[in-house]
């Protein structure tokens, strides 16, 4: 813990965002972005526990091949209720709108986002959409799955489907209104000296992912709310029985949910861009090929949903063309992940605990992404469609890339948002906790899948109770990885040592001011020079600090 | 509250302030057509596969009262773009009036949308377990606002499309899914933008809008202005598909 503190006698600025105005009217009528972002953090980890309580149901009803404590009633709730709570009301908004709303006005030298109050908004509709899904837990619980495929959750269904959709379908706003936000505060909103090409990569991300969220999140609620009409009022589009096509309803979904997955890992993406040349001291390798591939992966992200429906039926071509689509839209990604590792290829590299992260996604995305792959391939995807496999590959995605990322992310600006550093060695172990309870829980669901294990089911054959049992008792590990940070970095926010303004040091503006921010972010507007990651431009940092390596020779990119 | 033109906070200048509002207001538009887009796609697969079912849910709707709706429509932007102008060259008791009309005409268009959703209720044309395409060929005296000869011809119709399709009523039950849908998601939008001119009226009452801000009125046009748009594309999608023989 002391290694961090850079002198000793450290102290926290008088007045900051967190004790400028107080009382409970102060923090729900707030109109500060770094407020709406804690107001959103402790929103979203509630969530991710209800989320995490649903996994563990399923885990542990998994531990017998028979399956003795659910009921298959109950194991449909409890899986459709983990999906829906952890897409739609934890990986969705995590990012963007805890780490993306306290920093990008921050990375950007803004006083504020352009409309705080419709960010202020956005949180409330949040919370109104939550309310509504968990009133459909409480009053019935949702079996259709976290897609609510038609025509079982617009006819069939006995559970509480229409609370459940018109809560995902007003969340959706508080998504859009968010990406709105960022896009307009990056356009208008910049210092000077700001250029494009100065952003931080995080930034960049961001941008990427408002694009994905202003452009799908309507899809999915007309979507939805057509759904919930034919449910109620009996409108027929999805309803075979009128001549209604359910097949258009997978397609108007996937059209949303698969670039959703980007919403959830172009984030981490930015998370981890930022960590890497930080905690390696060196300038990002192909800074500008890492921004375009962010473009890259909203725009063609858009192009691939229809693998999801690969035996659906649907025309052979267009398979093809998806799934040809699909290969391409990985390219991007390969190439961000290659500026990574040539980032830390000469690095002086320090192994602090957003680090460890930060490489704990590089191998779990690589994974994912690589068995996303396999998935797409037409030939393979019929025999792992719906399987293990499938489970397993998402998993590596959203777990293993996305809540990497996030709580790297966490971890990595602690400091700045409460001016407190967390215990360095317990989160250095937890993150270790956290990646071998992760491997374990979803390594053996590759070879589940493989062996034909289908996803969803309450019951199994005996002979793939091993791997289960290793997946349930990774998800044990898993659970203590994730209940860690959770109590100590609330602790290190009332008593951990006083971090000082940039305790890596980091080159991000976000670091130019005091840990934690004044209310108006910056006391004067700061004017930018230097381009992003440029450690050897900056003579303004004290690169001198007793954790970390020296700085590495600049060579490289540039 | 932000009602007389001065500067936010987070803003360095006013021209930074109107760009940013601007820009917010435009990406909000691009999400709307999105939004719409999707019912769109629904309309577009289904119109397509059951095209017999569709012309005669279309043959169903009034033309006239439609038309009507479209000039409505189409007079309300004309007098909403002359508010924006007004508020621009600071003629403010012009501002007034043209919100007034606005407004106005947006009232029309509701009381003729509902003289046409009331008719579609009576003849049980709402999709669900009433839905029935042939209830006024078939109740003739529960459809006393039909004149004779137009249920002739509708009849005539109704026989020609079962003809082509065996399982017309289904079909045409989705042709309705539509109309409620699209009219329906628009009717909600003028509700929203009825709201916002009640607000505008109010501001510009007391003055507020001069040459120097009125942004408010600018990004209420163009929201209105969408609307409209909106429903020159649902015109021609709802009541025009088999007008052309």
């Amino acid at each position: 813990m002391d290694e961090h503190s850079k002198a000793p006698g450290l102290q926290l600025p008088e007045k900051s965002y967190l004790n400028e105005t107080t009382g409970i009217r102060s923090w729900l009528l707030t109109v500060d972005h770094k407020r709406i972002a804690l107001l959103y953090l402790v929103s979203v980890t509630f969530f991710f526990f209800i989320g995490g309580f649903f996994a563990m149901m399923i885990r542990l009803h998994l531990l017998t091949p028979s399956g003795y404590m659910l009921s298959p009633d109950t194991y449909n709730r409890m899986f459709t209720m983990h999906g829906v709570t952890m897409v739609f009301f934890f990986l969705i908004p995590s990012i963007p709108a805890i780490l993306g709303n306290f920093m990008i006005p921050l990375m950007v030298g803004a006083k504020d986002l352009a409309f705080p109050k419709i960010n202020l908004l956005s949180w409330y509709i949040y919370i109104v959409g939550g309310a509504f899904t968990m009133y459909s837990m409480i009053s019935g619980g949702l079996d259709t799955g976290w897609t609510f495929y038609t025509p079982f959750s617009t006819v069939y269904s006995n559970s509480a489907v229409t609370p459940a959709v018109i809560g995902v379908f007003i969340t959706g706003f508080s998504s859009i209104l968010t990406g709105l936000n960022f896009l307009v505060t990056i356009h208008t909103m910049r210092a000077p000296g700001m250029t494009w090409f100065r952003l931080p990569l995080f930034v960049w991300a961001h941008y990427a992912t408002s694009i994905v969220m202003i452009l799908g999140t309507p899809v999915i609620a007309i979507t939805l709310g057509l759904a919930a009409m034919e449910r109620v009022f009996g409108l027929g589009f999805f309803n075979p029985a009128l001549g209604g096509d359910p097949i258009l309803f997978q397609h108007l979904f996937w059209f949303y949910s698969h670039p959703a997955v980007y919403i959830m890992i172009l984030p981490a993406m930015g998370v981890i861009s930022e960590l890497i040349p930080t905690f390696a001291r060196k300038k990002l390798f192909g800074y500008e090929f890492v921004a375009a591939a962010s473009l890259a992966i909203a725009v063609i992200g858009f192009l691939v949903w229809a693998h999801h429906m690969f035996l659906t039926g649907q025309s052979t071509y267009a398979a093809i063309a998806f799934s040809f689509l699909t290969f391409v839209v990985a390219v991007p990604s390969a190439i961000k992940t290659f500026a990574w590792v040539a980032t830390l290829f000469g690095g002086s590299i320090s192994f602090d605990t957003p680090m460890l992260y930060a490489f704990g996604f590089l191998g779990l995305f690589l994974v994912g992404g690589l068995t996303g792959l396999f998935l797409g391939a037409l030939g393979l995807d019929i025999h792992i469609h719906d399987t293990y496999f499938v489970v397993a590959h998402f998993h590596y995605i959203m777990v293993g890339g996305a809540v990497m990322g996030y709580l790297g992310g966490l971890h990595f600006w602690w400091p700045k948002i409460t001016g407190r550093m967390y215990p360095e060695w317990m989160a250095r172990i937890a993150a270790l906790v956290l990646f071998i309870g992760f491997n374990l829980t979803f390594f053996p669901q590759f070879v589940l899948g493989y062996l034909g294990m289908p996803r969803r089911y309450h019951v199994y054959p005996p002979e793939f109770q091993v791997y289960n049992v290793m997946s349930t008792a990774g998800a044990s590990i898993l659970a203590v990885g994730y209940l860690a940070p959770m109590i100590y970095l609330t602790w290190a926010a009332f008593y951990g040592k006083v971090a000082g303004d940039n305790p890596w040091p980091a080159t991000g503006l976000e670091w130019k001011t005091a840990s934690p921010p004044p209310t108006e972010n910056f006391h004067v507007t700061p004017i930018v020079t230097w381009d992003a990651y440029d450690f050897h431009n900056r003579p303004d940092l004290d690169l001198d600090v007793p954790h970390a390596p020296a700085l590495a020779p600049a060579h490289g990119d540039d | 509250m932000h009602r007389t033109g001065e500067l936010y906070g987070q803003f360095k200048t006013l021209e930074q302030q109107k760009e940013t509002a601007s820009l917010g207001m435009w990406i909000f538009l691009v999400t709307e057509v999105m939004f719409f887009g999707g019912i769109m796609l629904a309309y577009t697969i289904n119109r397509h596969v059951y095209f017999h079912a569709f012309a005669m849910g279309s043959n169903t709707l009034s033309l006239k009262l439609g038309g009507f709706n479209t000039v409505v429509l189409l007079a309300s932007s004309f007098t909403m773009a002359m508010a924006v102008w007004a508020s621009q060259t600071g003629k403010k008791q012009l501002i007034t009036i043209f919100l007034s009309l606005t407004i106005l005409l947006g009232f029309v268009f509701f009381g003729v949308k509902y003289v046409e959703y009331a008719q579609k209720f009576h003849h049980h044309l709402v999709p669900g377990k009433n839905f029935n395409i042939f209830f006024c060929r078939d109740n003739p005296s529960k459809c006393e606002d039909v004149s004779a000869e137009e249920l002739e011809e509708e009849s005539k119709e109704l026989e020609q499309a079962e003809r082509a399709d065996p399982d017309l009523n289904s079909h045409a039950q989705l042709y309705y899914s539509a109309y409620f849908g699209m009219t329906g998601l628009h009717a909600l939008h003028m509700v929203i933008g009825a709201g916002l001119l009640f607000w505008l009226l109010r501001e510009s009452v007391k003055g507020r809008f001069t040459p120097q801000w009125n942004t408010p009125v600018d990004l209420v046009g163009l929201y209105w202005h969408f609307v409209d748009i909106v429903w020159i594309y649902l015109f021609p999608l709802l009541y025009l598909i088999d007008k052309h023989k």
